[in-house]
């Protein structure tokens, strides 16, 4: 059998996380290929429904990068979204996927080394914690 | 006179008058009930029967002050408009009215939120001055707040309570104002542990009248020790409790602090009865009612008339 | 405008186990503004409740659909394309919109997801409080404004009591003293005298004291 791989999802605010992983890149770091990045516009932009639909389509683990505080370029959307997922942890509790398998983290532009060792953090992180039972269910039913 | 109750008749005669108080037991304890009556007689003129104070259920305050009056006391039927819709209290009204209570006290009451039963739906159909309102229209209208004629009126000489501590401070006055306009014939005031701002109230009070219009008896409440002071100071919505009583009862070893508060407490007293427009003391001693004759005594308002 | 709050996830899962096509129903009015139970709000419980009961191994069907105003009639006519595709109906709308669809679709269970909590206003994103309760004979002409019956914790209409602190309420310092509030404002108008006038025994026929309440305007109903 083959060992679980989890598949990890990163909403990445433009402005910084992205930067930031495109700055690993440059500084030939390597981080896990289980992470695929969602680029937008600010981390506040990323709903409910966005971090849910991942979830319902399979992914193992969310994260959602936004700035550092005091630092967005929207002001505050960052701050909105670290109330955001704080929220949508409580509601993966009440479904059972469990909050655990989301994060908020706040990356600046130049940061290319933090958004490596939380790429891995996270991969390993959701590794542990085993597939999200939601896939598990639908691949069985 | 307006009724045959003998608070009416002590606070006519014009001197002071002395009430206290005795909280019903939690069950039908009956003896509870007799034996705090017992330290109280001969010692003060009426005593107030609570209704359910602080929204924790107890016995009522008609059952109690019915084995009051059977001891020949003299019970003030304390009543608060949280329990009760305006049909349940004029029929308890006229209950204990028929059982020879006809002294009683108006009151909103504390909210169940500070009780035992914070689930319970919270009544307040009408409020303590429209409660005011509606004893006074049943004695001397005889007829119900629903307009229908009564057999038989209930004469309740009617109290209502004041505290001068609470905030906006400059409504105090015209709080009390209201009151005395809805019919109240006296008042007792939250415990007074503020002198100064308590006197700087009835300087209100008197350059309005109201003192004439409606005899004021001052709250009294012994500390029994520096806890019990922090406590009220701290934790008691609408109490002013100043630092220098809370270090005055912590300055002293523990054991003598008890007495300490009722030295604080007659000296209170002594204060009290030189300011214009107090006409007695209402002394609320919480479950410490074997003090209650000392403090009297002590306060040179022994023995008490008889009218 | 009516506020609500979605109700736990357990609880409504407990209402919808037993069926397989869901028909969720949102509104476009109140619930939406307090983001109980509009088209985002049906959007996120639709995702819920299908990953909820698929991790139990159950495929629940959910047919999202949100109202122009579920209270009305004529919007509630809109589901009958949809609701024998249904099971169950489970409205995102306050009381008064599930049962609408309860007395237009007799033989379809409804259950609310929401709990309609009370009539209020925004005080600030994301924070409502309760200013009216209904009573069906406003008194707000005279107390400045603010009204006692909703917003004083014993609903005095002679305040305040003995418990006003800072204004604060006694139950809690998150709680203004709503007669604290009409002071300042009769102040503000220069309506001082008026606090002396004593505010009568409420009639409470007009409110819930008389029964169910309704209102027949001669010139409009049919």
């Amino acid at each position: 059998m083959k060992p679980f791989e989890p598949v990890i999802v990163a909403f990445c605010c433009h402005y910084c996380a992205y930067t930031a992983a495109d700055m690993a890149g440059s500084q030939r770091r390597c981080y896990p290929p289980n992470v695929r990045i969602v680029r937008v516009p600010c981390s506040g932009k990323v709903d409910t429904i966005h971090i849910l639909k991942a979830f319902e389509k399979g992914a193992d683990g969310i994260y959602v990068a936004g700035c550092l505080d005091g630092d967005c370029h929207f002001k505050n959307g960052n701050i909105r979204a670290s109330r955001r997922v704080a929220s949508v942890k409580g509601l993966l509790d009440e479904i059972g996927i469990g909050g655990e398998r989301l994060e908020m983290v706040k990356i600046s532009a130049g940061m290319g080394d933090r958004f490596a060792d939380i790429a891995e953090q996270m991969t390993e992180k959701i590794r542990k914690l085993g597939p999200n039972p939601i896939h598990a269910a639908r691949t069985a039913a | 006179m307006k009724t045959d109750s003998v608070l009416e008749k002590v606070l006519s005669s014009g001197k002071l008058a002395v009430t206290s108080e005795c909280g019903p037991p939690r069950g039908a304890a009956v003896d509870k009930v007799k034996k705090k009556a017992e330290m109280l007689k001969g010692v003060v003129d009426a005593v107030n029967v609570t209704d359910n104070q602080t929204a924790m259920v107890r016995m009522s305050s008609f059952a109690a002050g019915v084995f009051l009056r059977q001891m020949d006391l003299h019970p003030i039927l304390q009543m608060v408009t949280r329990d009760r819709n305006r049909l349940a209290m004029q029929a308890d009204i006229i209950g204990a009215y028929a059982h020879g209570i006809n002294t009683m006290l108006c009151l909103s009451g504390d909210h169940p939120h500070f009780g035992d039963h914070p689930t319970a739906a919270n009544v307040h159909d009408i409020d303590s001055i429209q409660f005011i309102q509606m004893v006074r229209q049943m004695r001397d209208e005889g007829t119900f707040q629903g307009g229908a004629e009564i057999d038989q009126p209930p004469k309740m000489f009617i109290g209502a309570a004041a505290n001068p501590f609470a905030d906006p401070f400059e409504l105090r006055v015209a709080r009390l104002a209201k009151k005395v306009a809805a019919g109240v014939d006296f008042i007792q005031t939250q415990c007074i542990y503020n002198l100064d701002k308590f006197e700087q109230w009835m300087e209100g009070v008197c350059a309005r009248g109201l003192h004439e219009k409606c005899p004021i008896l001052a709250g009294i409440t012994p500390m029994k020790s520096a806890g019990m002071a922090r406590y009220m100071k701290n934790k008691v919505p609408g109490m002013d409790v100043p630092q220098e009583l809370v270090d005055r009862m912590a300055g002293v070893p523990k054991e003598k602090q008890a007495e300490e508060g009722i030295k604080i407490c007659v000296e209170s007293m002594q204060r009290l009865k030189e300011v214009k427009g107090v006409a007695g003391f209402h002394i609320m001693a919480i479950e410490w009612e074997q003090k209650v004759s000392e403090i009297v005594e002590k306060a040179g308002l022994l023995p008490r008339p008889t009218v | 405008m009516i506020t609500a709050e979605r109700k736990p996830l357990e609880e409504i899962i407990a209402y919808v186990r037993p069926f397989d096509r869901i028909l969720l129903v949102g509104c476009n009015e109140c619930v939406t503004v307090c983001a109980a139970g509009g088209r985002k709000e049906v959007g996120i419980l639709s995702s819920a409740l299908q990953m909820a009961f698929l991790k139990q191994g159950k495929n629940l069907q959910v047919k999202e659909h949100t109202l122009e105003r579920q209270c009305d009639p004529e919007y509630v006519e809109e589901l009958s394309s949809m609701i024998d595709g249904a099971d169950a109906v489970l409205s995102m709308a306050c009381g008064c919109g599930v049962q609408e669809v309860a007395r237009r679709y007799r033989d379809k269970p409804v259950f609310p997801a929401v709990n309609t909590t009370f009539m209020g206003a925004s005080e600030r994103q994301g924070v409502w409080a309760e200013r009216c309760q209904g009573c069906g004979d406003c008194l707000l002409g005279i107390t400045g404004g603010i009204c006692p019956i909703a917003r004083c914790s014993k609903q005095l209409l002679n305040g305040p009591c003995g418990g006003s602190t800072h204004g604060k309420c006694e139950i809690s310092p998150d709680v203004d003293c709503a007669w604290q509030l009409i002071w300042d404002r009769l102040k503000a108008l220069g309506l001082e005298n008026r606090y002396e006038e004593i505010i009568p025994a409420k009639d409470w026929r007009t409110g819930r004291g008389g029964g169910p309440r309704k209102i027949i305007r001669e010139d409009l109903a049919e």
